[in-house]
């Protein structure tokens, strides 16, 4: 689904995966928040089973990400602006009508859409999240210098295991090409048309810059579950122990890398499910 | 296991989509052998129909056995995913129904295995899908045989039996211009050999039939997404950009940006033309999966092995092994095949029809049938077996002679291999040419 999305850069179309059902702002909205060079396509099975289950779903691409225009914002508190201006958009804007899941950078954009409208959120998910998130200086340079080879590390690294079980998004997938295959089609801009930026060297960048996570922590005041892969190397849940502190998360932990939400799917349908409660 | 890329091929080989068995600890991977699968709950099967979570419902859709193997044959060919099908001929037929329908139409070498010719010149044409047929070397050829209802170019990596080299960088790039996919045949270049993916091809398929399963022992097929086609930008395939009916009104590409071929041809082709593999068969495949790389070794030595001699003797006036400077396609095979051209190729025999048979019939450790890619060595005569429907002019236009003889070289000892044919030739040789040419001129 397409909305325009008010900015500093004027009115810009974005795009939002809504679960195979049609988008109803009057629903408690479930709005999912991709990672770093990712979209939408990460979420699809937990938005349908959300629009299937008393929730509207919002999985949003992030501008100049999969289906959403540009141009990229460079700052989680510039994704953030744009996010709450995309759930204004959308009608999203009763008290504690939204619950935010976010995967890794996109963990990070919901921590300080939570802090910045806490009357709007309701529930926040923190997935494969720690804080700060700091990337070493090689990867970052590897991304700005070549960034398929970067994708490749990233891949490897960030992925649990050979034989991720049931598939996403479903059986026959192979979890390390599908992620290869994704990364590198984002990286290519939307619709394959190119993108100004090296999306991948831009948006580990917004991580590694990110510094406001416990002064936002301090202003978030909706129940937050942290979901962690006790394989998880990108963000592995030593690194998440302060922040899920200051929050005073439930803690979730699952047998994955970072890629949790294609490793682990149904361990972190639970998740969410005993969240929206 | 994670590290800063991922594990080599001969560890994927062996691991990729496999772990030791949850319920049972069993190390090789478990023959689920099952219709379905019990659902906890009416919630969770519902839930399953309806795509919310991943899993097995029913063995022609999806099994845990068949699901390592296509995930296996995705990590060797770096896709992203890939389907079992009952054979290497329902694979070709999956791609296609899945990407083409009745007015549309496809651009394919003329030199393809008699079965896949005559899917695409007979069988399809009566279903309204019309196919050009072009020389695989034609790159002009290629370009010029798109129409507007064009939907897929498909090739073999290897053209069967003369081992034209498909030059995938160059027609890749005009199906891309185009907006449209190519897809390869890669049977006999299994990926320890070559990787079709990083040329430029979109879609695979293997007989699996052949060196994968690598024993002559069961008969299946894969297909292999890359993932790296964009079906919205092509606006060419509403059957993956476009609500389906068929399922929920699901629009494959939003669902899965890397996986919306795969997406439809499972829900769509597999399930309704049902030509799922078997999860004894799905096991199978992955034990000849385990030792490709090895097998792989031993079958391109033996074939150099084997070539060099047959090169060399005086009752061959040809071999058509692209490692050869003589074939045509030398060039683009030391370009895009360095660790070997395979182990099937053809020659010709100097001599008789009646010479040719004495040499078959006087093979002892070559077996005459109609097959590739066994761990045993074999022989076939294509004109009157694998591609006797065709004319005298399309078996021209595929490199084929009448006494065209096609070899598949096993992982026996390369000593013995080369004795049974010096002694067929020998044999030939001795044998009165009184019923006329093979090929009407040496062959």
């Amino acid at each position: 689904m397409k909305f325009l999305v008010p900015g500093p850069n004027g009115t810009v179309p974005a795009y939002a995966y809504t679960g195979g059902k049609p988008f109803d702002p009057a629903l408690p909205c479930v709005v999912f928040i991709h990672g770093a060079l990712h979209d939408h396509s990460v979420w699809t099975l937990l938005a349908r089973w959300c629009a299937h289950h008393g929730h509207s779903a919002l999985a949003v691409d992030l501008p100049g990400h999969g289906r959403s225009a540009g141009p990229v914002l460079d700052s989680v508190q510039d994704l953030t602006d744009w996010l709450l201006a995309l759930l204004a958009a959308a009608g999203v804007n009763q008290a504690g009508q939204a619950t935010l899941v976010g995967h890794s950078m996109g963990a990070l954009i919901g921590l300080e859409a939570a802090a910045r409208a806490p009357d709007l959120v309701g529930r926040l998910v923190m997935i494969g999240a720690a804080y700060p998130m700091k990337v070493s200086t090689a990867l970052l340079a590897t991304a700005a210098s070549a960034p398929l080879a970067a994708i490749d590390m990233v891949n490897a690294f960030s992925i649990g295991t050979l034989a991720a079980k049931p598939g996403y998004p479903g059986p026959g997938m192979w979890l390390h090409g599908s992620n290869r295959a994704l990364m590198r089609r984002v990286l290519a801009g939307p619709n394959g048309t190119g993108c100004t930026v090296n999306l991948f060297h831009h948006d580990f960048s917004v991580c590694d810059a990110y510094a406001g996570g416990l002064e936002a922590a301090a202003l978030v005041r909706c129940p937050v579950t942290m979901v962690l892969g006790t394989m998880d190397q990108m963000t592995p849940p030593r690194a998440a122990r302060d922040i899920a502190a200051a929050l005073k998360a439930r803690i979730v932990t699952l047998p994955s890398g970072h890629s949790l939400l294609a490793e682990v799917p149904d361990g972190v349908l639970a998740a969410l499910r005993d969240a929206l409660l | 296991m994670p590290g800063y890329s991922d594990p080599g091929f001969d560890t994927l080989a062996l691991h990729a989509g496999a772990t030791p068995d949850p319920a049972t600890g069993a190390r090789a991977t478990p023959i689920h052998l099952t219709t379905s699968f019990v659902f906890q709950s009416s919630e969770h099967a519902a839930s399953l129909f309806n795509m919310e979570r991943s899993g097995h419902v029913y063995s022609r859709i999806s099994n845990p056995t068949t699901a390592v193997l296509e995930e296996r044959i995705a990590a060797l060919e770096g896709g992203t995913g890939a389907i079992a099908t009952a054979s290497g001929q329902a694979a070709l037929h999956l791609a296609i129904a899945t990407l083409a329908g009745a007015g549309q139409h496809i651009v394919a070498s003329s030199a393809l295995y008699g079965g896949s010719h005559n899917l695409l010149d007979y069988t399809l044409r009566r279903f309204g899908i019309s196919t050009t047929f072009v020389q695989p070397g034609d790159i002009d050829g290629w370009r010029a045989a798109i129409q507007p209802d064009t939907r897929l170019l498909f090739g073999e990596t290897l053209g069967n039996p003369g081992l034209d080299v498909l030059d995938i960088p160059s027609i890749s790039a005009i199906a891309h211009e185009a907006r449209l996919p190519l897809l390869v045949d890669s049977t006999f270049t299994p990926p320890w050999l070559y990787k079709p993916f990083d040329h430029g091809a979109d879609l695979i398929f293997h007989s699996a039939t052949k060196f994968l399963s690598g024993h002559g022992t069961v008969v299946g097929g894969l297909l292999v997404d890359s993932g790296a086609f964009d079906w919205d930008a092509s606006g060419r395939f509403p059957e993956l950009s476009e609500g389906y009916d068929g399922f929920h009104g699901m629009v494959f590409s939003e669902e899965s940006t890397v996986g919306a071929f795969l997406l439809r041809a499972r829900r769509e082709g597999l399930r309704d033309f049902g030509a799922c593999m078997s999860p004894h068969t799905a096991w199978l495949v992955l034990q000849g999966i385990e030792t490709l790389p090895l097998r792989m070794a031993r079958h391109v030595d033996n074939t150099r092995k084997v070539v060099a001699m047959l090169a060399a003797h005086p009752m061959v006036s040809r071999v058509g092994y692209p490692e050869l400077e003589s074939h045509p396609n030398h060039a683009l095979a030391k370009q895009l095949l360095p660790k070997g051209c395979g182990a099937v190729f053809s020659f010709d025999l100097k001599g008789s029809r009646a010479q040719g048979v004495a040499f078959i019939e006087a093979l002892k450790i070559f077996s005459h049938l109609a097959n590739v890619g066994d761990c045993r060595s074999l022989v076939i005569h294509p004109a009157s077996t694998t591609h006797f429907r065709m004319d005298d002019a399309a078996l021209s236009r595929a490199g084929i002679g009448p006494g065209t003889i096609r070899l598949s070289i096993g992982l026996e000892d390369a000593d013995d291999l080369i004795d049974d044919l010096k002694r067929a030739l020998k044999v030939a040789e001795k044998t009165p040419a009184s019923t006329g040419s093979a090929g009407g001129k040496p062959a």
